[in-house]
């Protein structure tokens, strides 16, 4: 297969939410000892541009943009090691570490904020429901993420946001990450009331945040790795 | 001043399906089949212990149950089709006969309009007074769902309970809470329950209360609700499940695919409870929906709602355990045009279909947001689908041939008795708009919003409820107090 013809076929994978093709194209290019940031940038990407135009003018609904983060993902597995190797350590938009909080099972919009930040070019690493404030801290320590994104949609547990953030400060990690708050419950009020750095009232204003972050990181900023293209709404 | 009326329920003669027998058993094996391969998630090891003694396949790592078809049938049976949600006050007890539908609030929202600013705020423990007191005057609500909103002014750790306190204080209508969420306070509760009607026994008998709980789509439940759930029903306390499952996201895009989840997660948790107490009263209860496409919100509303509607309860009927149905619930942020669109689908639609119990009046924005308008203008909507539903009734009175030939060609019916003895069967309007033109415009152009903000602000004036005597007030008070004690750390 000639470079050009894979470059197309993966940015259809993309188009078309193949999940499992999208990741075997990727295992052809590193086979065809392709420089995998070229795969994401002419190949892959050019999908996801084609996605979020389709997404724009109302062709492709939410699960269409979902499969496609799905299948970015997959491909972007298979690079992983490839990538890291090289150490471009933070080669993507930077680490989003996401989960609902302690007491609250509600995980279809937390999914949705993690699937869109995925299709952004972001790493999302998802605790899941039910996450204690000291999972979030052991998390925080132990992946070091760019961001810690906290869902809750239940008055009775917004306050768990709150014990994320307080333990956060105890543990002195707190300077060391971006925290976002969201879900049905939550307010931009409420996000400044606990101090967080951002609020995002549904998955696009999340993504928005989280880039505005990332351009602004320091961390990013000293990495010469070009960014992916994002989908943008 | 009490200004107590009887409650209004609807005999519907309509009937609507939307299944033939034989798509209603291929769904039924269908979920039996999920049941039995996939299973569910019982995250409770009570649960799972009294399912394993029944016959299921546990996976304790998981918390997965694969029920065999046989249990949950034999299960299933042991549940009583009848019984009675009582009132505090008895003439408000509600018969689940099969024969009527009963309208509630809409529960749980976490923001309200206030009434005097119009401005949106948190909701208090004082607006579930509120909201139970106008459910008490209006004849059209038979009981109170939810609470309404969250007391968002009391610690978390016993709100449920306060809540309670604020229903049972305000209307002496049947209570359903959504919030009796863990075994604790499911304790707590049924103690202010047999507090309020002279000891558990008497609970047993008479029911003030009952519990709703939500399942976790898909092929899941809660632990603290089902443990919750587990004491209530022990305590003859009804109780049922919730699934409300999204197609596209908790459920397959396919509304019989939806229909397969709904049917698992809401049967599913009344087979155990049936194990584990035959005989207890149970309910269905179901709010499925569609994803929106592009937000991937909680639509609340939309043809495939009122279609699931119908459907699940056929499915309900099927199994002869009563169903409650998230009804209303628009997903409109304000009382406008698509809101009355909305709620007059899924108003008429379950009430179509025979359906007991229907959740309910008053919310907003995805049952996010009270609006004390919206609840006065909702039992309007009620209004008219009980006028709807209860059909035409022909028989030689109705005929009036006699009155047709007094009249003759051309004459009126204005002055006669025949008239007079059967006008005030002709549906008359609360909110509804039908002034001239002119009046309407030198009243200022007043609507049913307008009329419906009088109203609420009337009946919050003038309505007194039959209190609660002041010892048992001082009891509700009391376990509230020990709960703390024992629940905040
Ligand atoms: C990190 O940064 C970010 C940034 C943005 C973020 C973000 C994080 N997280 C979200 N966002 C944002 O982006 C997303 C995409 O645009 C958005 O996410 P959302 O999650 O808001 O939106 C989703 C795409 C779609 N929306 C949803 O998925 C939620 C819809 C509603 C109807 C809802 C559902 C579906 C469910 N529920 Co629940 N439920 C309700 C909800 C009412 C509503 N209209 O929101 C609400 C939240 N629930 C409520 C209740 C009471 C409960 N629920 C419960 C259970 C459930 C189900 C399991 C049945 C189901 C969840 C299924 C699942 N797998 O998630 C129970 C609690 C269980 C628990 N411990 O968590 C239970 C307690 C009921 C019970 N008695 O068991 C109410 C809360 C009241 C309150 N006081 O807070 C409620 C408002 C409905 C109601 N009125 O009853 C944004 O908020």
């Amino acid at each position: 297969m000639q470079e050009q013809e894979l470059f197309a076929k993966m940015s259809h994978t993309i188009l078309k939410g193949e999940i499992e093709e999208a990741g075997e194209l990727a295992r052809k290019a590193v086979e065809m000892k392709i420089d995998p940031i070229v795969a994401v940038n002419n190949g892959y990407t050019k999908g996801l541009d084609e996605v979020g135009r389709l997404f724009r003018t109302g062709e492709y609904f939410l699960p269409d943009l979902v499969a496609a983060g799905e299948a970015m993902k997959h491909a972007l597995d298979v690079f992983d090691p490839f990538l890291k190797s090289r150490k471009t350590e933070k080669k993507l938009m930077g680490t989003v570490v996401l989960g609902t909080v302690e007491g609250d099972f509600h995980d279809i919009g937390k999914g949705i904020v993690g699937s869109m930040l995925v299709a952004a070019g972001f790493e999302v690493i998802d605790l899941g429901v039910n996450v204690s404030a000291q999972k979030f801290l052991n998390a925080v320590k132990e992946l070091k993420p760019d961001i810690l994104g906290m869902s809750a949609l239940l008055t009775t547990t917004m306050p768990n946001q709150k014990k994320v953030i307080e333990l956060l400060e105890e543990a002195q990690e707190r300077q060391n990450v971006k925290v976002m708050v969201g879900g049905a419950a939550v307010t931009n009020k409420w996000a400044m009331e606990i101090s967080a750095d951002a609020y995002g009232e549904d998955a696009m204003a999340a993504v928005t945040v989280s880039e505005q972050f990332a351009a602004t990181s320091v961390k990013n900023q000293a990495n010469l790795t070009p960014t992916i293209n994002r989908i943008r709404m | 001043m009490n200004l107590k009326r009887n409650i209004r329920s609807i005999q519907p003669k309509l009937k609507m399906d939307v299944l033939s027998p034989d798509d209603i058993a291929k769904i039924h094996e269908a979920a039996l089949e999920i049941m039995e391969d996939v299973g569910v998630r019982f995250p409770s090891e009570k649960a799972l212990n009294i399912l394993e003694q029944a016959g299921a396949q546990i996976d304790r790592s998981r918390m997965i149950a694969k029920i065999p078809s046989t249990v949950v049938m034999d299960a299933i049976d042991k549940a009583p089709a009848h019984y009675t949600l009582a009132g505090r006050d008895m003439s408000n007890d509600l018969a689940l006969d099969g024969k009527h539908c009963y309208l509630s609030t809409d529960g749980c929202g976490i923001e309200v309009y206030d009434l005097e600013t119009g401005i949106k705020r948190s909701s208090s423990k004082k607006d579930i007074e509120d909201s139970a007191l106008i459910t008490d005057y209006q004849d059209c609500i038979a009981f109170y769902w939810g609470p309404m909103v969250s007391a968002q002014d009391v610690p978390a750790e016993v709100r449920p309970l306060h809540e309670l306190e604020a229903a049972f204080t305000h209307t002496t209508k049947h209570i359903q809470p959504e919030t009796i969420i863990t075994e604790p306070i499911a304790k707590y509760a049924i103690e202010m329950g047999a507090a309020i009607v002279g000891g558990i026994q008497e609970l047993r008998r008479h029911p003030i209360f009952s519990v709703m709980q939500c399942s976790t789509d898909p092929l899941g439940q809660d632990k603290g609700s089902l443990e919750a759930s587990l004491v209530s029903a022990e305590a003859g306390v009804p109780t049922g499940f919730m699934p409300m499952p999204m197609s596209c996201a908790t459920a397959p895009a396919t509304l019989a695919g939806n229909l397969v989840i709904t049917t698992v997660d809401s049967l599913s948790p009344l087979v155990l409870i049936q194990i584990a107490h035959p005989g207890a009263p149970v309910f269905f209860a179901a709010a499925p929906t569609a994803m929106d496409l592009r937000t991937g919100g909680y639509t609340g509303g939309g043809p495939e709602d009122h279609l699931m509607a119908i459907a699940f309860n056929q499915i309900c009927a099927f199994y002869n355990i009563p169903l409650s149905m998230g009804a209303y619930a628009t997903g409109a942020k304000e009382p406008d045009w698509q809101a009355a669109v909305d709620n007059s689908f899924a108003g008429l639609m379950p009430v179509l279909s025979h359906t007991a119990l229907l959740t309910g009046v008053g919310l907003l924005y995805g049952s996010q947001i009270l609006s004390y308008q919206q609840m006065i203008m909702d039992c309007e909507i009620y209004d008219i689908i009980k006028k709807l539903a209860e059909g035409i009734e022909v028989n030689e009175e109705t005929l009036a041939v006699d009155v047709i030939k007094r009249v003759g060609v051309g004459g009126n019916f204005l002055a006669e008795k025949h008239t007079r003895k059967h006008m005030h069967n002709i549906w008359q309007p609360v909110v509804f708009d039908r002034t001239p033109y002119d009046a309407w415009e030198a009243g200022g152009k007043k609507g049913a919003y307008s009329k419906a903000t009088a109203k609420a602000k009337w009946i919050l004036a003038n309505h007194k409820p039959t209190p609660l005597e002041s010892a048992l007030q001082k009891e509700l008070k009391r376990i509230i107090r020990a709960a703390e004690k024992e629940l905040i750390r």
